[in-house]
Formats: structure tokens, C-alpha cells, sequence
């Protein structure tokens, strides 16, 4: 097992409140496979994969839980081996690889910075290895590309930039927070494509964070929901795609067009939006927008059970009795 | 045969860049060449990637960016001949709605007052009747009256969204242009979003131009779909036709692209 | 039970004639306060100077009239307030759920912030104390008796500040002293922003051509040393507090409208002010209705932090003696008196430097809090 989370909570202090952006939550990971973390916007899928590693902004901070990488919990060590595991054996690539690039630097400088810091190469080494890389992931002439500078290049070329950089250090597991949201819909494919293709080259797991189920589809094998925090479903993809068990899973799934279906008809959805983290209902956060939700669901929350050898669901309908 | 609303040929929007001494001038093409015709009552669908040029041929049509050549023909109309002050009443009756829900509400105006604003500019009515027409239109569009007093920063992406159509259909439009409208919401949001939008579409009748990324969602709306590339139209049939047998090479690879959910 | 209601409420109404019992008893207690401290500081004055009172209205002076007039203006708002907002409360139409505009948002954050709400409150009351100096003060600011038996004293009960050289009351001086000061700072900075909002909106708004020839300008206008302008200006006309203003105003417009101008171009492109545009919208319409309110914010701030820059800057020049000249007092030309009489009367040059240096720092500290108070960021809180 490359990733195992225990209890994972992260909190936002803010004046109105705690934010409980990601409430105890529990996944592993093992190497190679590719795990997705779903959710809308707000459900705290994003802090959860900076809570991973220690970058979440303030006033948020991790408040409990044990993140077991490689045997050892990254909350519990030096502030320098974190910054060494950071970048170098867990990698990450952002959602608007624009913004994520350092506008003033070329690319080839910053794909050499991470090489000297976490593969100790020196300049001209490390220089060539970046060029290498850019051509590993597939952007056309790196040797002109190298010295570029972010706003220089496309989209597309930004975020085969941003995992060049990525995976330039050897990354165990390498998080991509919506890799293909800003990008075009061809260009979507080209990086999804890339990224199967470096997973396999480079033997990392990938935990792929977004609410594209396309997306997830494609590359993931494992996938896990998340809603207000907490993670409420969890199975293999097929399994998930084919029968989902959670309300919210199944609204989401029967949110998404599908071309070539149901032309001019509605979708089915889910009613009433998410609710606002500083009012969440009671109980079951789900419960009011839930077409199956009875008495009990708004007392307590329904923990994550297991309810088959490889899925899991949090919902009173759906525990073995 | 149903009539035809909407009518553009030529259609060119050009923008200029570089020096304009010294003959550098140079231009970017952003629709070069757009031929297209809409019924009465129909959806028309507009696809493309970012630089296609789709949402700058969707504020052509409505000139809020002037294009450079081509005619706009709307109900007989030759839009691009009127001068501003006779183009003003036509703009009553198309209208746009936008892709950001966060921005496209002016932050300091109550929802009342941005709903009205087309209504009192216009004068269609006047005191007691405006507030009544807003919570009606409110209403078509599933929010509550009391909301109408509420500030924009008050409601999530969707609300905001349900907000800027009531706004659009406050002069009752014939045409109305969708940039993107559910590009920027949540999945189940834009559900619900483009639920709405197929029902206003049918109950009033609308004619729209609606433009978008997402080749789902664009077939869910859309009686015929026209794909964009580069600043041209490459392709252009009813919506079952281009989904199930597309004849560009381009349409052919976006359909691929499509990654879809088994 | 209707019935009992409205004797009760015509009897909060009736108590209501003074100012602020209504709201006291309603609950509403630092408005109550306040109305009703302000309603009986001002009665208070009027039997206090009652001949002056009186006199006012055979004499000449407008600013006499004005101060006599902001009085008995000021008491009856007060009285007509309070009544009107207790009927308002008591038939319930206002909602305890507050408004939430965006500038309801920063009034309440402006309230948490103490230092700012001293601020507020002495740069209010000294422009009240401005308006009422001629009722205030109880020597005539310019009358000089027999000066070598007054010349030079020292703060005493007669004379709370102290007497200048040639023997006039300090304590009435300072007081007109603060009309010409707190009015050319805040005309002048009116003058300013206003002329500047409209210019700089111009310039953004229509960007092209326009907005190259109108900043233009503005860079000319910026490179010219303002010192001497003004010095040549006041040389051409009379220093007088009008002229001052004037010259003030239409000297430091430009910041003003760089910074709107630079406003306006990125709002223009903001997807609300296409809204506009596709209803039909003249640019008039779209300039003042959507893009200047919502430029408007910082504008205030450097508004604020302006009044003081001007104080300091119609002190500076009646301290050179360019600008307002004896005997009408201002804080500037009483400092420049001062000055020479340091040592015998230290009163003379820091009752004045001291008024200045309270003032202007209000100023700032408004300033800061304001900013504080219309910061952006604390709006966008939704992006967790």
C-alpha cells in the first residue's frame, strides 16, 4: 500500500465559523492504480488532496487524521522531509496550468529547478533532462520549447509543461487537481491520454481529482464521492458507472447529457443546490435534496461501510442488514 | 415550413492588431465568413473550442461587437444597415445571456432593480406594475419573490444564472443568444439550468443560438447543430444527423473527443 | 389589542418630540443617544449665547446667518427624524433581516473598527463646531483691545487658549480658523474627484483615440510643478478662501482620474456591462449607473486621505503667507504667527499645530478604516 489516509479533518477558522472542509476522512492507495476523488465544486475534494500534503491555505489547517505514505505519516514529520517528499516522491499538477506556471521564468527553468532540488543535478545535467522530459510528454520541438516562457505556449502545451515538471522528479504518486478542466475538448483526450501513458512508463499511482466523469471514466479505476467533506461512496469504476448506490452518486450520474440520448428532454438531476458549509443539515448532509430519505437520516450521518468486499456507501438504505 | 427568424450571410468580424502605420496591420479572423438561417421557435447550436470564433459570432449577431462586413437579416430586417438610435428598439427583442453567472449581475444593484432595469429603460411599464412583472418573471424562472431584494453576492452560481435569464426575458424577446450558459455551474446544477432552458424554450417559443463547448449538451437543446473552426462553419445539420453520421473530419475527431461516461 | 398598540405607540411618538426618548425606549440605543446628547448640546447654546443669537439676525455676516441657521436646521431634522424613524419602526416594516448591499456590508464592518469610529466622530464634531464658531466663540476673532495690556496671555478661564500678540482670543480664532481649514480641504478634494471621476470615466469608458489625448493631458498637467502653479495662481487672484479652493480643486484632480480611468477599463469588459449594452443602454447610463459605483470604493479612501493632504496644504501656504493672510485666521497663518513667540508664548503656534495635527491624522485613520471597511476581498468569500 503506497497511501493510506486515517481520519483525515481539515478546518477552516473563519470568523463565522468552522468550515469543515474535509470532515474524517479514511482511503488508501495502492501503487499504480489510479484512484479518482469526485465531487462538486465545495465538497472539499481539493483540500483534501493539499491537505496530502501540508499546502492548504490558511486559516485552514489539517486538525486530525494520519496520512501513511511509504510507511511514514506525513503529519507528523520535519517540516524539510515533508519539503523533500513534496514534489519529489508525491508530484502534483493543478487545474489552470496558466496560472500555475511562474509567468517570469522559462519553462526549461523551472523544470531545472525541480531537478536540482529533488534529483540533485547539476546545471547542464539537468538542463538536458529537461528537455527530455518536455519531449516525453509529448510537446514538439523541446529543444526550442525549453526556453519559453509559459504565456508563449497553449493551453494544452502549458499543462504538458506542468507534468513535465510533475513527474521530473520520479513521483511514487502524483496528484492532478482537474488536469483537463480549462482545456479543450480535443486537447482533453491528448492529456488524458499522456497522462495513461507516463502512468504505465513511470509506474506512479495517480489520484485524479474532478467533477468530470468523462474524465474519470477513462482513467480511473477506482473512484471515490465526496459530498460536503466526506466521502459517501466508494467502488470500482465499472461497479460504480453501471450501479451507483448512493442518492447523490446516482442524481450526479443522472446529471451528466450523454449524446445521443433524450434529445430535447430534461434531465433527471437532483433538486436544490449544495448546501452552504456553514449551515449544513443535519444528519445526513445529503437528506433534503435525497428522494429515498426517511426519519432517521437527518439524526445522525451515516458512516462509510462497507457494503459488498469492494464498495463501499454511506446511506442508511444501503447497509447488509 | 416554419419561418425564418434569423437570417446571416457573409458574416465577418475582424480585429485588428499590430501598427497601423506602415502597413503592418494585421487582423485576427474571428468570424470569417459565417452563413446561417434560424426558424421561428427553433434552437439552433453552436459548437466549437476556444479560438473557433462562437462567441464572438454570438455577439455579432446582436452587435454588441460590430461586425465588419456581412448582412444580419432578423423578422426582414437588415440589422446591420440601422444606425444605433434605430438600432435601440430592435435590441428589445434579442437578447443574450451570459456564461459567468458571477459577473454578469451588476454587484451593487438589488435583483428587483436588475430585472427592472430593462423594463424602466425601455418603458414597457411603470411603478406598481414593474415589481409585479418582476416577481412574475422571477417565478417563470423558479425563484421566490422575496429574493428580489436580495444583492447578487446573496446566491450560489445557479441562482445567479436563473437570475440573468429572468432578465433576459424581461422584454420578452423573440431571439435569444446563450453564451455558454452552463459552462460555469456544477454538474447537477447545470442540469437543472438546461432543464429550464429546454423548458422556457418551448413555452415561449423562443428562437435561440445556443453556443457551447459540450457537444452533450448542445444536443440536448439544439434542433440542428452547426460546428465551428477557425472562424467558419464546417459543418451544419439537424442535430440526429451530425451526431450520427458527421461527414467533417473535424465534427468526426470532436465526437471522438467526447469522453464519455458509460 | 389593536387599540392598545396605538396608545401606546402615539405616546412613543409624542415622546419622540425629543429627539431620540423614541428610540431609546425602542430599544435602539446609541441612535436614541445620540440624537438626544446632540439635540441638548444645541439648545444648550442657544441660552448660552442667546444675545449673540438674537444678534445674528441684524447682522450682515453670512457666516453668522449660516451658523445661526444650521442650528435651528439641524435641531428641527433631529426632532423630524426621530418621530418619523419611531413610526417607521413601530409599524414594522423594516425587516430584522438586514439588507445585505454591499454597502450595508461596509458600514458594519466600518462600525467593528474602533479607531475609525473615533475618527468619524471628531472629524464630525469639529465641522460642527465650524459651522456654529460664531456662536461659539465668545470674542470676536480680530478685535483687539488695548494690546499691551492683553498681548500674550496665557490660558486662562477668560481666555482658554491664551491671547495671540496682538492680544485676540486663540480659542475663537481657532474656531473660524477651522472653517477655512476643514472647508477648503473638503471643497477642494469635492472639486477634485468629482471633475476627476468624470474625466477619468471619459477616458476609460471610450478608451481609442479619446482616452490617448485625454491622458495626454493629465501627464502635462502632472509634470507641471504644482508649487509654483499655485504660487502664480494666487499671485494672479487674491488668496481668498473661494480662490483657494478653486486652485486647490483643480490642481489634484488627476489622481483621481488615472485611477478611475484604469477602473473603468477592466470594468467595462466585465460581462455585466455587455448586460447593459445588449438592453440598450447609452454609455451615459452604463458610466454612471454600473461602472462608477462599482469604482467608486477606492475612490473614497483617496478621498479621505486628500481632505487631509488638502488641510495640510492650505495650512502650508497660509503658513508661507501665500495663502490665506491675516487677520482671517487659519490654523496655517496662526502657526506662522506663532512661530516667532515660541519661546515667550508656546500656546500660540501648538494650539494650533496640534488642531492640525489631530485633524489631518483623523483624517488618515478615517482613511484606513475605510479601506478596511470597503476591502473586495472580504466579499468574495465563496471561493473555499
Amino acid at each position: 500500500m503506497l497511501l493510506k489516509v486515517e481520519n483525515l479533518s481539515s478546518y477552516f477558522f473563519l470568523d463565522e465559523g468552522v468550515l469543515k472542509a474535509v470532515d474524517d476522512v479514511s482511503f488508501y492507495m495502492d501503487e499504480e492504480e489510479t484512484v479518482a476523488l469526485v465531487g462538486e465544486s465545495g465538497c472539499g475534494k481539493t483540500i483534501a488532496a493539499l491537505s496530502l500534503i501540508n499546502l492548504i491555505p490558511s486559516p485552514g489547517r489539517v486538525v486530525q487524521g494520519r496520512i501513511f505514505f511509504n510507511g511514514e505519516d506525513l503529519l507528523s514529520v520535519s517540516a524539510e522531509k515533508l519539503r523533500k517528499v513534496r514534489g519529489g516522491k508525491i508530484g502534483m499538477i493543478f487545474q489552470e496550468p496558466g496560472v500555475a506556471l511562474n509567468p517570469v521564468f522559462t519553462i526549461g527553468h523551472q523544470i531545472v529547478e525541480v531537478l536540482q532540488l529533488h534529483r540533485g543535478l547539476e546545471k547542464h545535467r539537468a538542463e538536458a533532462e529537461a528537455v527530455r522530459l518536455l519531449a516525453a510528454t509529448g510537446i514538439p520541438e523541446p529543444e526550442k520549447r525549453v526556453k519559453a516562457y509559459p504565456f508563449e505556449l497553449s493551453g494544452g502545451m502549458q499543462q504538458r509543461a506542468l507534468i513535465a515538471i510533475a513527474i521530473s522528479s520520479n513521483p511514487r504518486l502524483l496528484i492532478a487537481d482537474e488536469p483537463t478542466t480549462a482545456l479543450d475538448v480535443t486537447i482533453q483526450k491528448e492529456i488524458v491520454d499522456l497522462l495513461r501513458h507516463l502512468q504505465k512508463l513511470y509506474k506512479m499511482a495517480i489520484l485524479l481529482i474532478t467533477h468530470d466523469m468523462g474524465v474519470v471514466a477513462e482513467m480511473a479505476t477506482r473512484v471515490m464521492v465526496m459530498y460536503t467533506g466526506k466521502i459517501i461512496e466508494e467502488a470500482s469504476k465499472e461497479e460504480l458507472f453501471e450501479e451507483p448506490k448512493h442518492p447523490y452518486t446516482k442524481g450526479l450520474l443522472r446529471s451528466i447529457p450523454r449524446l445521443g440520448a433524450g434529445h430535447k428532454e430534461p434531465l433527471r438531476g437532483i433538486p436544490g443546490a449544495v448546501p452552504d458549509f456553514l449551515s449544513l443539515p443535519s444528519g445526513c448532509t445529503f437528506h433534503p435534496r435525497c428522494e429515498y430519505s426517511e426519519g432517521f437520516c437527518f439524526k445522525k450521518f451515516p458512516p462509510l461501510k462497507d457494503i459488498t468486499y469492494t464498495r463501499k456507501c454511506a446511506c442508511y438504505k444501503h447497509y447488509r442488514i | 415550413m416554419a419561418e425564418i427568424l434569423l437570417s446571416v450571410s457573409g458574416l465577418m468580424t475582424y480585429f485588428p492588431f499590430g501598427s497601423r502605420w506602415f502597413g503592418t496591420r494585421q487582423w485576427i479572423k474571428a468570424v470569417d465568413g459565417v452563413d446561417l438561417k434560424i426558424e421561428r421557435g427553433r434552437v439552433l447550436g453552436i459548437v466549437g473550442e476556444s479560438g473557433s470564433g462562437k462567441t464572438t459570432l454570438g455577439r455579432s449577431v446582436l452587435r454588441l461587437i460590430e461586425p465588419t462586413a456581412g448582412t444580419i437579416n432578423f423578422d426582414g430586417v437588415d440589422l446591420l444597415k440601422l444606425n444605433s438610435r434605430e438600432f435601440r428598439p430592435m435590441r428589445r427583442r434579442m437578447q443574450i445571456i451570459f456564461q459567468d453567472p458571477y459577473t454578469s449581475l451588476s454587484p451593487r444593484m438589488q435583483i428587483k432593480q436588475i430585472i427592472a432595469e430593462p423594463l424602466r429603460f425601455h418603458r414597457i411599464v411603470s411603478g406598481h406594475q414593474i415589481e409585479e412583472r418582476v416577481v412574475e418573471l422571477l417565478a417563470k424562472v423558479g425563484m421566490e419573490a422575496y429574493f428580489m431584494h436580495r444583492y447578487p453576492h446573496e446566491f450560489s452560481g445557479g441562482q445567479r444564472q436563473r437570475i440573468a435569464i429572468a432578465r433576459a426575458l424581461a422584454l420578452e424577446p423573440d431571439f435569444i443568444v446563450a453564451d455558454e450558459p452552463v459552462s460555469a455551474l456544477d454538474v447537477s446544477v447545470q442540469a437543472q439550468i438546461l432543464n429550464l432552458l429546454l423548458e422556457l424554450q418551448r413555452k415561449e417559443n423562443l428562437t435561440m443560438l445556443f453556443i457551447s463547448h459540450d457537444l452533450a449538451v448542445v444536443e440536448r437543446i439544439s434542433d440542428r447543430i452547426a460546428v465551428m473552426y477557425k472562424g467558419k462553419i464546417i459543418e451544419e445539420a439537424s442535430t440526429d444527423t451530425l451526431i450520427s453520421s458527421p461527414r467533417h473530419r473535424y465534427t468526426k475527431s470532436l465526437l471522438d473527443s467526447v469522453l464519455e461516461a458509460e | 389589542m389593536k387599540k392598545r398598540r396605538r396608545s401606546r405607540d402615539l405616546i412613543l411618538l409624542g415622546a419622540s418630540l425629543l429627539p431620540g426618548v423614541g428610540h431609546i425606549a425602542l430599544g435602539k440605543r446609541s441612535r436614541g443617544v445620540r440624537l438626544l446628547v446632540y439635540s441638548i448640546l444645541m439648545v444648550l447654546l442657544v441660552f448660552w449665547r442667546w444675545e449673540k443669537f438674537l444678534s445674528v439676525f441684524q447682522n450682515k455676516s453670512i457666516g453668522d446667518w449660516v451658523a445661526a441657521l444650521f442650528l435651528i436646521i439641524s435641531l428641527a431634522a433631529c426632532v423630524a427624524f426621530s418621530v418619523w424613524d419611531v413610526n417607521r419602526l413601530l409599524s414594522g416594516t423594516v425587516k430584522k433581516a438586514q439588507e445585505k448591499s454591499p454597502f450595508q456590508l461596509a458600514r458594519r464592518r466600518f462600525k467593528e473598527n474602533r479607531l475609525a469610529i473615533i475618527s468619524l466622530y471628531v472629524i464630525v464634531i469639529m465641522y460642527i463646531i465650524g459651522i456654529l464658531a460664531p456662536l461659539l466663540a465668545s470674542h470676536d476673532p480680530s478685535a483687539i483691545d488695548d494690546v499691551l495690556e492683553t498681548r500674550y496671555q496665557s490660558p486662562s478661564r477668560e481666555h482658554p487658549f491664551g491671547t495671540d500678540e496682538f492680544g485676540r482670543d486663540l480659542l475663537s480664532r481657532s474656531l473660524y480658523g477651522a472653517r477655512v481649514s476643514l472647508s477648503v480641504g473638503l471643497l477642494a478634494v469635492l472639486i477634485a474627484v468629482s471633475f476627476g471621476t468624470i474625466y477619468g470615466s471619459v477616458s476609460g469608458y471610450f478608451g481609442g483615440i479619446v482616452d490617448n489625448v485625454l491622458m495626454r493631458l493629465v501627464d502635462v498637467i502632472i509634470a507641471f510643478p504644482t508649487f509654483y502653479l499655485l504660487l502664480m495662481l494666487v499671485g494672479i487672484f487674491e488668496a481668498s478662501v473661494f480662490f483657494l479652493i478653486l486652485i486647490l480643486g483643480f490642481t489634484s484632480w488627476t489622481g483621481t482620474a488615472r485611477f478611475i480611468r484604469g477602473e473603468l477599463l477592466s470594468l467595462k469588459e466585465q460581462q455585466f456591462t455587455e448586460a447593459a449594452r445588449a438592453i440598450g443602454l447609452p454609455s451615459r447610463l452604463i458610466i454612471s449607473r454600473h461602472l462608477i459605483p462599482n469604482a467608486m470604493s477606492p475612490v473614497l479612501v483617496s478621498a479621505a486621505l486628500m481632505v487631509g493632504a488638502m488641510i495640510g496644504a492650505e495650512a502650508g501656504l497660509s503658513f508661507l503667507g501665500i495663502g490665506i493672510r491675516p487677520p482671517t485666521p487659519s490654523w496655517g497663518n496662526m502657526l506662522s504667527q506663532g512661530k516667532d513667540a515660541l519661546l515667550v508664548a508656546w500656546w500660540v503656534a501648538f494650539i494650533p499645530g496640534a488642531l492640525l495635527a489631530m485633524t489631518i491624522l483623523s483624517f488618515n485613520l478615517l482613511a484606513d478604516g475605510l479601506r478596511d471597511a470597503l476591502d473586495p476581498k472580504a466579499l468574495m468569500r465563496r471561493y473555499i
